[in-house]
């Protein structure tokens, strides 16, 4: 089926994307996107650690920037103005990639989005010429604010980061899908597979999710499960699910050539 | 030539650290052991393009941020 993600004019086949952090080794972050078949991978901008042997593995080598498009992001920031600086350096980093994940957070313990530093971010971001993914809340209006500051993509979550409690409110998702052009990812709070199915059928192009996959059990399981979810979630949104009803009196099988009661 | 050499203190990632005289960006990374690593680098506050590590001096007081990508979700 040829059904793309298409986020600023790029094509991608699968509409999972998945983060890197949070796994055993690098050979099981590999391992675990191998499996979802995610494209796109956040990563996330930190200090060199100056104590290292920089010979140690690293990131770039279990995970080729040849193979996988980067979407670094501004993960730990709490105003705009770290987030333009990380994501400059980023940019820098990655050799004038401008495709970012930008997330601007309120407070360290629910780590919900800051919108109005996230706009600002966002604001600042565009003009700047980076293509902006933007992680926010699941209201509506800043989403359509977003979207005419010039976002590419629409991320809102589906419950709180890290938190696994899947979707707590499927209605303002499809507010938002209702008011946004761009793709709508429901970014955060999907805790296993059935949650990625289902935000796929509310409508929404795609999801974004790392602990669910690196906090499970079996990670690289996970992945594949997370795959297939996502995948399974999109098509029965094109296919368009029967109504629901208490019930139809309508059978599966056929009314007539019923054999005849031998009691008649 | 330059004259005698002055140590000066500089600030990677936060941390103070002395040189033994005023580098260039692309001497102190080979120190750091970074050369040919996939680095951005931030000198007070404003970033330092690749190309011009060869160019740009660090002098007293200096701060710089080098980052990496790691991961993270």
């Amino acid at each position: 089926m040829n059904d793309p993600l298409i986020i600023a004019g790029q094509i991608y086949s699968s509409r999972l994307l998945v983060g890197t952090g949070k796994y055993k080794d690098f050979d099981e972050t590999r391992a675990a996107l191998d499996a979802s078949g995610a494209q796109i991978v956040t990563v996330a901008i930190r200090r060199t650690n100056l104590g290292q042997n920089p010979d140690e593995p690293n990131l770039l080598d279990a995970v080729p920037m040849s193979k996988f498009t980067y979407l670094p992001n501004t993960a730990g920031c709490y105003t705009a103005e770290d987030a333009v600086r990380t994501l400059r350096l980023a940019r820098e980093l990655l050799d004038g990639h401008s495709l970012v994940k930008l997330e601007v957070l309120g407070d360290p313990q629910s780590l919900y989005p800051n919108v109005i530093e996230t706009l600002a971010a966002a604001k600042t971001l565009v003009a700047e010429g980076f293509q902006v993914m933007v992680y926010t809340s699941d209201d509506p209006i800043i989403a359509r604010q977003l979207e005419d500051i010039g976002c590419v993509a629409i991320m809102p979550l589906a419950s709180l980061i890290g938190s696994g409690m899947g979707i707590l409110n499927p209605w303002n998702l499809q507010l938002i899908m209702d008011r946004v052009k761009v793709p709508v990812i429901v970014d955060a709070g999907v805790g296993t597979a059935s949650d990625a199915a289902i935000a796929m059928e509310l409508g929404c192009a795609g999801v974004l999710m790392n602990t669910a996959i690196a906090g499970a059990q079996q990670p690289v399981l996970m992945a594949s499960a997370m795959k297939q979810a996502v995948e399974a979630g999109r098509c029965a949104y094109l296919a368009g699910r029967m109504p629901k009803k208490l019930y139809s009196a309508s059978p599966s099988s056929p009314t007539a050539g019923i054999i005849a009661s031998v009691r008649g | 030539m330059r004259g005698k050499l002055k140590v000066i203190t500089v600030f990677i990632n936060g941390v103070a650290r002395q040189l033994k005289d005023s580098y260039t960006i692309e001497v102190l990374i080979a120190e750091l052991g970074y050369t040919g690593r996939r680095i951005a680098l931030e000198l007070n506050g404003d970033i330092v393009p690749r190309s011009l590590y060869a160019e740009r001096v660090v002098t007293e007081g200096d701060k710089l941020e080098i980052v990496v990508a790691v991961g993270g979700g």
